[in-house]
C-alpha cells in the first residue's frame, strides 16, 4: 500500500512494524519510493512509542471559529490518539493545495486528553463564578435543565431564554439547541457577531448584500498595487487552505507592490518590513480622507466611475433631496461641509502619525497605479468608530474607480468559503425580538430599559423581560471573550438576574464557571461530522470518530435529544433520525445542488475533498452593467452618502463621541470620528492606547489552557522601547496593564514592531483572577480592560478601543 | 553515504511555529522541550519625530531551525561516551540513549543549541531527522507540516540545488564552525551572520 493509498482512505489500518516485516526492508523502500539506498536504517529500530501492533487513522476536522477547518489525520492505537497528522505529502509543490493544520491543530491531542476536560455531567455547588462543581447523573442533569427551562418559559415567556454568541463548534449539525428551543416557543434572538459587528452592519448600506463580497487573494496576483488595512492574514487564519497559505502564495506570485497599514509590524509583514506603513490605531478613516484630498487636488479621482456607480461623492451625485446641503463626502474632505475642516494630508498626518509627505506619495501611487487591490481585515472595524473606518476603506477604491475589474477588490476582506453544504434545519423562531449579541449582559441586567433607539433592539420597540435562562454551548463569551470582565462577573454571578445557565463544553473555560449545570461535550472529531470552507481553493472535510466516546461525554445532538424527550418533542427534533442520518441526508441535499461533490462513501473515504475555482473578482457584474445588476442599496449604487443611515438612526439616543459635532444622527458618510478611548482621547492617568490582536497560540480563547502552546507562545504586552524605557520596563519583565475597568498581569515584549504610545495585547488569554480579592487578572485577558459600551450604529464590540497605563510589577 | 539537509525559505516563513508543535506532538515532547526552534530577529527603531509622526527603521524576520546534522558536529566531538553520533550512512546525528550519561557537554558545545538534556529521561534529546519517516520515503514531520511551505528536506545535493546558501544569516554563527547541512533562502530583512542587528529577540519563546 502506498502512502497515497493510505491517505485516500477515511479510515485505514497499517502497522509500521508489520509494514516493514511484510515487505522486507528493501522492498518497503522501493514501494515507498524512498531515497535511502541502504537498509541499515531499519536495523536501528523503530522508536518504541511508534512500534505499535495496529495503528488506525481517521480523518476529522477542526471545528473552532477560524475558517481554517484544518484537516486532521488522527493516528489511533487501542482507542487512543497517539499523534495528529494533517493532509500533507512529501512531494507537494508550492502550488499544490493542501489544507495543512496549524500549530494548534497539531496540538489537539493535549486538549483531547487535557486534565481540564469535562468528563461527567455536573451541578454547581458553590456561588456562580466560583467554579465548584459536583458530579451528577445524566438523568439528574437533564431533569434539572429541562424543568428549569419550562419554569422560566412559564414564568417569563420565551423571550427570557437566550443562546449567547459562541465560537467553539462549527459543523453542518452544530446548532441543535436552537432547533430545540424553536420547538417549544422560541428564544430571544441575537444579531451581529463579535468578529464583524461594525463592518457587517455598514456594508449593506454601502454595497448591499448579494454583491458585497470581496475578491480572492489570488485576484491580487494580477494587481500592481496591494493595500492591506489592519490585517495579518497569516495570524488570523493560520491553518488549512485559507489566508496563511494564500497570503504567502500571493506575495510570491504577484508583481504588485504591497503595503500593509497597521499599528503593529505584524507577523504577516515579517521579513518584508518595506511593506509596513505604521499608523496610529483607529485612524484609518483620517488616512483615507487625507488621501482623498490629495486625489481631488491633483485630479486623480475617477469622476466617471463616481458619477456612474456611486451616490454621495459630490454635489452632482447626491440624492435629489439632499442637494444644496453640503453633505457629500467631497464636502467633508474639502472642508465645505460637516465640521468644515479641510482634510489635507497635513491634517491626516497629525491624526494618523503618518508623515504628510508619505500620505502624499501613497496617494500619488494610488491615483496612478492600476489594478489596485484594497483589502481590510476585521481589526480596524472592531472599534468605537469601526462602522466609519471600514466604510472609509471601502471608499478608497471607489475614489479611483478600482472596483469590479481584474486585479481589484472593493475594500472589504478577501473572499473565503467552500462548497455549499446544507445545515441542520433549526426551524422558525416564534420570538421576534432580537438584540445585538454584544448587549446580552445589558439584557440580563436591565432589559426593560433597552429599546430600538438606545440599544439596537430589533423586531420589537423594547424588550419585555430580561434574560433568565441561557444555554452556553461551546462558548467563552460570557466573560473571557465578552468585554469588561469584572462587570460581566458582577452581573452573571447574581443568580437572581439570570436564574439558570446551562453550560456545554469540552473544558472548564472561564465562562463555564457561571453554569448551573454542565454537560460534557465531544469534539466534532469524536463524532461523524462534515464541514466546508476555503480561500483561493475550496474544500470539504468528512470526518469519522477518532475514538469511542470516553467517560460520560455525549454529542450535543444526543444531549438535545434527551432534553427534547423530556419536553415531549423528541420526534419533532430528531425527525426519527440519528445525527449521522441527518449529516448524510443534508449532504445528499447538497449534492443535488452541486454535481461536483463526491458521493457520501467517497467523501468518507477521501476525508478531504478539494474543489478548485476561478479567482473571484468582487462586483464584476455590477461594474459591467450597473443597471441590470443594481446593488441592494437605497439607490442601487455604491453609497458614499447614505440616506438610510440618517433615517434609521433618526431619534436615536447617542452618547458623546458617537457622531460628528452638530449631528443628531450618526454620520451618513465615511467620516473620521475620534475613538472614545483612542489616540486623541488618552488621559494623564491612562496615557497609552491599547489594542488587541489574534495570536498564533490560540484561536480566540480556544487552546488557551494548553501548556505546550503557552510555553512557546507566552502572553505578552507589546510596548515600544520609548514607552518601556520611560517606565523602567525591560524585555521579559512582568508588567501590569491597567485602566478604569481593571488590571491584568503579563510579560513585556519590548519591541519596535509597535508604534510609540500604543500597547498591544493578544486577545483570548484565559482570565485568571481572584474575583473575591484584588481581581488582578494574572492570565492577561485583554477583556478585563475592554468596555461594554457598544459602537454607535452596529451596537457592536469595540474591543480595540481602549486606553491604559503600564507599570512594572 | 548519503548526507541529508534541511532547507529554510525565509521569504515564506511567518513564524507560526506549526513546525515546532507538529514535531512536539509526533515526538511526544512536553513543556520545556522543542527539537525545532523558531527565532525572531527584530532590529531598528520606531519612534515619533518632532511632528508626532511615526518614523520606523524596524525590520524583522524569523528563522526556523532544528538540528543541522552538521558535517563536523560539535556535539559528537565532545561526547565522552560516543552516545551522540553521526550515522555513517545518512549523516543524521542522534543520541544512543543507552550510552548517554546526560552530562550535557553536547548541549554546551552545539552552536545551534540543538541537543538538550532531559533530566527526567536521564539523557540528551534532539532532532534525529525523523529517521523512520525518511526511511519510509517521507520527510520529517516538521517539513510536511509547514502551512507556508517554507521548509524542505532531502539529500544535501538536492537541498543545495534549491538556491539557498549554507546557514549564513543571523542569529546563526558562522557556518565554518560545524559545516551545517542547513540551507537558507533569506528574506529581504535578513541580516548577515554577526550583524549587530541580527540578535534573536524572543528568548521567552525559544525552549
Amino acid at each position: 500500500m502506498s502512502r497515497e493509498d493510505n491517505m485516500s482512505k477515511g479510515t485505514s489500518s497499517i502497522s509500521r512494524r508489520s509494514f516493514v516485516k511484510a515487505m522486507g526492508a528493501l522492498g518497503a523502500l522501493a514501494a515507498a519510493g524512498g531515497i535511502v539506498s541502504v537498509d541499515s536504517l531499519f536495523t536501528g529500530g523503530v522508536p518504541v512509542a511508534l512500534a505499535d501492533s495496529t495503528e488506525q487513522t481517521t480523518w476529522g476536522h477542526c471545528a473552532i471559529n477560524c475558517p481554517g477547518r484544518c484537516a486532521l489525520k488522527f493516528h489511533v492505537q487501542d482507542d487512543e490518539v497517539v499523534w495528529v497528522d494533517t493532509y500533507t505529502s512529501s512531494d507537494a509543490g508550492f502550488d499544490d493545495p493542501q489544507p495543512r493544520a496549524c500549530l494548534r491543530g497539531r496540538s489537539y491531542r493535549r486538549w483531547l486528553n487535557s486534565p481540564d476536560r469535562i468528563n461527567y455531567p455536573m451541578k454547581r455547588v458553590g456561588n456562580r463564578g466560583e467554579g465548584t462543581y459536583e458530579r451528577i447523573s445524566w438523568d439528574e442533569a437533564i431533569e434539572t435543565a429541562t424543568d428549569k427551562l419550562e419554569e422560566v418559559i412559564g414564568t417569563y415567556g420565551n423571550e427570557a431564554v437566550y443562546i449567547p454568541y459562541a465560537t467553539g463548534v462549527s459543523a453542518t449539525t452544530a446548532r441543535p439547541f436552537n432547533a430545540l428551543l424553536n420547538l417549544i416557543g422560541g428564544y430571544l434572538n441575537f444579531y451581529n457577531s463579535y468578529s464583524t459587528a461594525q463592518i457587517s452592519t455598514i456594508t449593506p448600506y454601502v454595497y448591499g448584500t448579494a454583491q458585497a463580497g470581496g475578491s480572492s487573494f489570488k485576484t491580487a496576483e494580477d494587481a500592481k498595487l496591494v493595500l492591506v488595512f489592519g490585517s495579518s492574514p497569516t495570524e488570523t487564519r493560520q491553518g488549512g487552505l485559507t489566508t496563511h497559505y494564500d497570503w504567502v502564495h500571493l506575495r510570491e506570485r504577484t508583481g504588485a507592490k504591497i503595503y500593509m497599514i497597521d499599528y503593529r509590524m505584524n507577523d504577516s509583514i515579517l521579513g518584508h518590513s518595506a511593506e509596513w506603513i505604521p499608523i496610529n490605531p483607529g485612524t484609518d478613516a483620517a488616512l483615507v480622507a487625507g488621501i482623498g484630498h490629495y486625489l481631488i487636488e491633483h485630479d486623480l479621482v475617477n469622476l466617471d466611475f463616481l458619477h456612474t456607480y456611486c451616490v454621495g461623492y459630490d454635489e452632482e451625485s447626491m440624492p435629489d433631496d439632499y442637494r444644496g446641503k453640503n453633505m457629500s463626502y467631497h464636502d467633508y474632505i474639502m472642508g465645505t461641509g460637516y465640521d468644515m475642516i479641510e482634510k489635507t494630508p497635513d491634517w491626516a498626518s497629525r491624526i494618523t502619525g503618518i508623515p504628510a509627505a508619505r500620505i502624499e506619495s501613497l496617494a500619488e501611487e494610488i491615483g496612478t497605479t492600476a489594478p489596485l487591490y484594497v483589502n481590510q481585515g476585521w481589526g480596524p472595524q472592531r472599534r468605537s468608530n469601526g462602522e466609519w473606518t471600514s466604510w472609509s476603506i471601502m471608499a478608497l477604491p471607489c475614489l479611483v474607480g478600482q472596483i469590479g475589474l481584474p486585479g481589484t477588490n472593493n475594500g472589504t476582506r478577501e473572499n473565503s468559503g467552500g462548497p455549499t453544504l446544507s445545515s441542520f434545519p433549526t426551524g422558525t423562531n416564534p420570538v421576534s425580538a432580537s438584540i445585538p449579541c454584544f448587549l446580552f449582559t445589558d439584557a440580563i441586567d436591565h432589559a426593560t430599559e433597552m429599546t430600538s433607539k438606545n440599544a439596537g433592539v430589533k423586531g420589537v420597540d423594547k424588550l419585555k423581560v430580561g434574560i433568565k435562562y441561557m444555554i452556553n454551548y461551546a462558548g467563552n463569551c460570557l466573560t473571557n471573550q465578552h468585554s469588561q470582565i469584572n462587570k460581566a462577573h458582577d452581573i452573571l454571578s447574581d443568580d437572581s438576574k439570570c436564574e439558570f445557565i446551562l453550560g456545554i463544553n469540552t473544558v472548564m473555560c472561564d465562562s463555564m464557571k457561571y453554569s448551573d449545570i454542565i454537560l460534557p461535550d465531544l469534539f466534532r472529531f469524536e463524532q461523524v461530522s462534515q464541514i466546508s470552507t476555503g480561500g483561493d481553493v475550496a474544500y470539504m472535510i468528512t470526518g469519522q470518530p477518532c475514538t469511542t466516546p470516553k467517560f460520560e461525554r455525549k454529542s450535543a445532538y444526543e444531549m438535545v435529544s434527551l432534553m427534547a424527550d423530556r419536553l415531549g418533542v423528541k420526534d419533532q427534533f430528531t425527525g426519527g433520525k440519528t445525527e449521522e442520518d441527518w449529516i448524510k441526508s443534508l449532504y445528499e441535499n447538497s449534492r443535488s445542488k452541486d454535481a461536483t461533490l463526491p458521493t457520501w462513501d467517497e467523501a468518507v473515504d477521501m476525508g478531504v475533498f478539494i474543489q478548485q475555482h476561478s479567482p473571484i473578482v468582487s462586483m464584476q457584474k455590477f461594474r459591467s452593467d450597473p443597471v441590470t445588476n443594481a446593488l441592494e442599496t437605497t439607490s442601487g449604487k455604491i453609497e458614499l452618502f447614505s440616506k438610510k443611515v440618517l433615517s434609521f438612526t433618526n431619534g436615536w439616543e447617542l452618547e458623546e463621541g458617537d457622531t460628528l459635532p452638530g449631528l443628531s444622527t450618526v454620520p451618513p458618510i465615511p467620516a473620521y470620528i475620534p475613538e472614545w478611548y483612542g489616540i486623541e482621547t488618552t488621559t494623564d492617568e491612562y496615557p497609552l492606547v491599547l489594542g488587541g490582536f489574534h495570536y498564533r497560540g490560540r484561536l480566540h480563547s480556544s487552546w488557551g489552557d494548553i501548556a505546550i502552546l503557552k510555553d512557546a507562545n507566552p502572553q505578552e504586552a507589546w510596548i515600544n522601547p520609548t514607552d518601556a524605557t520611560s517606565r523602567g520596563i525591560a524585555q521579559g519583565d512582568t508588567v501590569h496593564v491597567e485602566n478604569e475597568f481593571g488590571e491584568i498581569e503579563l510579560l513585556a515584549k519590548v519591541t519596535p514592531r509597535v508604534v510609540p504610545g500604543v500597547v498591544a495585547v493578544s486577545q483570548g488569554a484565559w482570565h485568571d483572577a481572584d474575583m473575591n480579592g484584588d481581581r488582578v487578572d494574572k492570565g492577561g485577558s485583554i477583556n478585563t480592560l475592554t468596555t461594554q459600551r457598544p459602537s454607535p450604529l452596529a451596537k457592536g464590540n469595540p474591543q480595540h478601543t481602549n486606553i491604559c497605563q503600564v507599570t512594572r510589577a | 553515504m548519503v548526507q541529508y539537509a534541511f532547507y529554510f525559505d525565509g521569504t515564506r516563513c511567518t513564524g507560526c511555529k506549526t513546525c515546532e508543535l507538529a514535531c512536539k506532538d509526533y515526538k511526544d515532547l512536553d513543556v520545556g522541550f522543542a527539537y525545532r526552534k523558531v527565532y525572531e530577529v527584530t532590529y531598528g527603531d520606531t519612534q515619533k519625530d518632532s511632528n508626532g509622526c511615526v518614523v520606523s527603521t524596524c525590520g524583522g524576520y524569523t528563522v526556523s531551525m532544528a538540528c543541522n546534522h552538521c558535517y563536523e558536529p560539535a556535539c559528537t566531538k565532545v561526547c565522552p561516551t560516543g552516545a551522540m553520533h553521526k550515522d555513517g550512512e545518512t549523516g543524521l546525528v542522534s543520541v544512543n540513549v543507552d550510552r548517554c550519561v546526560g552530562c550535557g557537554y553536547c548541549h554546551m558545545a552545539c552552536p545551534y543549541d540543538a541537543p538538550k538534556v532531559d533530566r527526567a529521561k536521564g539523557h540528551s534529546v534532539k532532532c534525529d531527522g525523523c529517521v523512520e519517516r525518511v526511511t519510509n520515503g517521507e520527510k520529517p514531520v516538521c517539513v510536511e507540516a509547514c502551512p507556508a511551505r517554507a521548509l524542505d528536506f532531502g539529500t544535501v545535493d538536492q537541498i543545495a540545488a534549491l538556491g539557498g546558501t549554507q546557514a549564513n544569516i543571523a542569529p546563526l554563527p558562522v557556518p565554518t564552525y560545524t559545516d551545517p547541512n542547513f540551507y537558507i533562502k533569506p528574506s529581504d530583512d535578513a541580516q548577515p551572520v554577526g550583524s549587530a542587528d541580527g540578535k534573536a529577540v524572543n528568548p521567552l519563546e525559544v525552549l
